[in-house]
């Protein structure tokens, strides 16, 4: 609606270039780079154009957090500060993408279990705020270890949920998740998730898009509600009347904006497959044994597809990257042949293998595990050890198993 | 919820994918044949808080003064606007605005059978038409400036001075062609 003039081939105040996102992400030349997780977040954001970041430490986020930090002291992010926890982060991310800033931020653990709050908040007000999840273990007794529970509290939270399998993917995702979440019609949050340490502790060959290019900064006249001003608050949307009435028409607002929410949440279906390529990847999906898994449960679970092609048993492979909105029609599809579906997972409570058993016929097919939790490293061995029992096959009994 | 909106080009009509030439027959068609047909401009056109929006409001005009000037004795073309998204509970004055969260109250009190909805955010649009629908018999058209709204039983999206110009002209070559309909939209769902 604004009278905008596409910023398309000028420069910012670094010397970026603002570049079209689909030529910059499939067109522009790639360099390959050794980086560790937390460092491609900071390379991302390099050339993400982002107005605002705010921090708050917590373990595995912090480096990148603080990472970010420098990035503003090159005056690459247009504000950049710290706040008082998880909660007030997250509150403060509101503020700043109700004035119409792009806005990032990370958290983890005990720090998203904080802020959550905060994040039906944030999808209700249709804020594109992106943010970075570096899960790690939420119980008491403290863990800092990397373990994926907290996926499983944000998906009904009605923010757009993404499971990024290595830094590559982080790096790709950051960037085309903000093309995503600010398109109008679906105009949601983005919970970038990853395996705490796994990801962000471990260096990998990461192909970075040139450092003078940068996305086209955000349009909030694109935005689906109003900007915050004075004349117009959005707070005026939510408190009394219709909030606090117990009457239909306030039922009825009600009912209709939280469909609404989650219409949006489907509306990305359509933008997140162009993006990035599908909801979901499969290899050998034709065969009758399936490791369907997300995060780094897919890398463990390629390195069993390998053992277990050492031995002659072939084994197939699908790797579930957005979990919100749930790609339930490429799940179904992909899994249509198989008679055995081993669904590994860094959590305890098996929360993928239930989402996969709701959307699929013949659900007795899903082998929930293996599992493990509390910052267990799962070896491939042990996937291979539970494809092999449900195969009927001997093996040897190995510790750590889960289910 | 959850149909694939329009591409570029395109439109929807009850959620089919039509290309944008059908949808403006058919959204004309349906100005012609209502009792009440109703244009409800939203804050985005309503202020000419650039040149564009001044210009869209123009057209918008236009359209109106051409269903006043297409319609047969007995159909009751209207223009009311959407100022407001604040909630105004209990007590909107449906005579002169619509209010997005009470919309209904405006349909019922005017009688109105078509509707079509310009210059509101597209949120608040889908949560107004979402009510219409569940609460009412009117038929909604959305001429969105984005992506279009799958609410409404007829969309657009890109709008532009142009597609409103477009649509007041198909308003104009069917006229006469389009047998109203006798009775307004009933008061329930």
């Amino acid at each position: 609606m604004a009278d905008t003039h596409s910023v398309i081939g000028t420069k910012n105040k670094k010397g970026q270039t603002f570049t079209d996102t689909w030529k910059m992400m499939n067109e522009a030349p790639r360099t390959p780079s050794f980086y560790t997780g937390s460092e491609v977040i900071k390379e991302a954001l390099r050339r993400a154009s982002c107005d605002v970041m705010i921090a708050y430490p917590i373990t595995p986020q912090s480096e990148a957090a603080a990472l970010i930090g420098e990035l503003f002291a090159e005056g690459y992010i247009g504000d950049y500060f710290r706040g008082e926890s998880e909660f007030a982060v997250m509150s403060q991310c509101a503020g700043a993408a109700f004035g119409g800033a792009r806005v990032f931020t990370t958290t983890a653990g005990p720090g998203t279990m904080r802020a959550m709050e905060n994040f039906p908040m944030w999808s209700g007000a249709r804020l594109p705020i992106q943010m970075i999840v570096t899960c790690r273990g939420i119980n008491s007794p403290l863990s800092i270890q990397p373990d994926t529970l907290e996926i499983s509290y944000l998906l009904n939270t009605g923010m757009l949920v993404w499971h990024a399998e290595t830094a590559q993917d982080f790096f790709d995702w950051i960037l085309k998740g903000y093309m995503v979440s600010e398109e109008p019609d679906v105009h949601l949050p983005l919970a970038l998730c990853c395996d705490g340490f796994f990801v962000t502790h471990t260096k990998d060959v990461v192909n970075l898009t040139p450092a003078d290019m940068c996305l086209p900064p955000y349009d909030p006249y694109r935005s689906p509600v109003p900007c915050m001003d004075m004349e117009c608050p959005p707070v005026r949307m939510m408190r009394d009347p219709f909030v606090m009435k117990s009457n239909y028409i306030s039922y009825a607002t009600h009912a209709s904006w939280q469909q609404e929410v989650w219409a949006a949440v489907e509306r990305s279906r359509k933008h997140t497959i162009r993006w990035i390529n599908g909801l979901i990847e499969t290899e050998n999906a034709d065969a009758e044994v399936l490791i369907v898994a997300s995060g780094t449960a897919v890398s463990q679970g390629r390195e069993a597809i390998r053992l277990l092609e050492d031995e002659g048993i072939r084994c197939g492979l699908v790797k579930i990257k957005v979990l919100r909105p749930w790609p339930g029609e490429e799940i179904r599809e992909a899994t249509k042949n198989a008679k055995h579906i081993i669904v590994p997972e860094f959590n305890v409570t098996g929360w993928l293998a239930k989402e996969i058993r709701a959307t699929i016929p013949n659900s007795e097919r899903v082998n929930a595990g293996p599992r493990v939790c509390g910052g267990m490293t799962m070896p491939p061995e042990i996937i291979v050890s539970e494809i092999k029992n449900l195969l009927g096959m001997r093996t040897m009994s190995l510790a750590g198993r889960g289910s | 919820m959850g149909i694939c909106l329009p591409n570029p080009g395109e439109a929807h009509i009850n959620g089919v994918i039509v290309p944008e030439e059908k949808a403006y027959e058919e959204a004309a068609k349906q100005f012609l044949m209502a009792k009440v047909p109703t244009l409800f401009p939203g804050p985005l056109v309503l202020w000419a808080w650039n040149e564009k929006a001044a210009k869209k409001a123009t057209a918008i005009r236009h359209l109106y003064n051409t269903l006043k000037e297409c319609v047969q004795p007995g159909q009751t073309p209207m223009l009311i606007p959407m100022p407001d998204y604040r909630p105004k509970y209990p007590k909107i004055n449906p005579e002169v605005e619509i209010n997005p969260n009470h919309p209904n109250l405006t349909i019922w009190h005017n009688k109105i059978d078509c509707c079509m909805f310009i210059g509101v955010h597209c949120h608040q649009a889908n949560l107004s038409l979402k009510i219409i629908r569940g609460g009412t018999s009117c038929y909604t058209i959305a001429m969105c400036a984005q992506a279009g709204h799958e609410d409404a039983m007829l969309s657009f999206r890109d709008a532009s001075v142009e597609k409103i110009m477009k649509l007041a002209d198909a308003v104009k070559r069917l006229k006469g062609s389009v047998k109203p309909r006798l009775t307004s939209a009933k008061h329930g769902a």
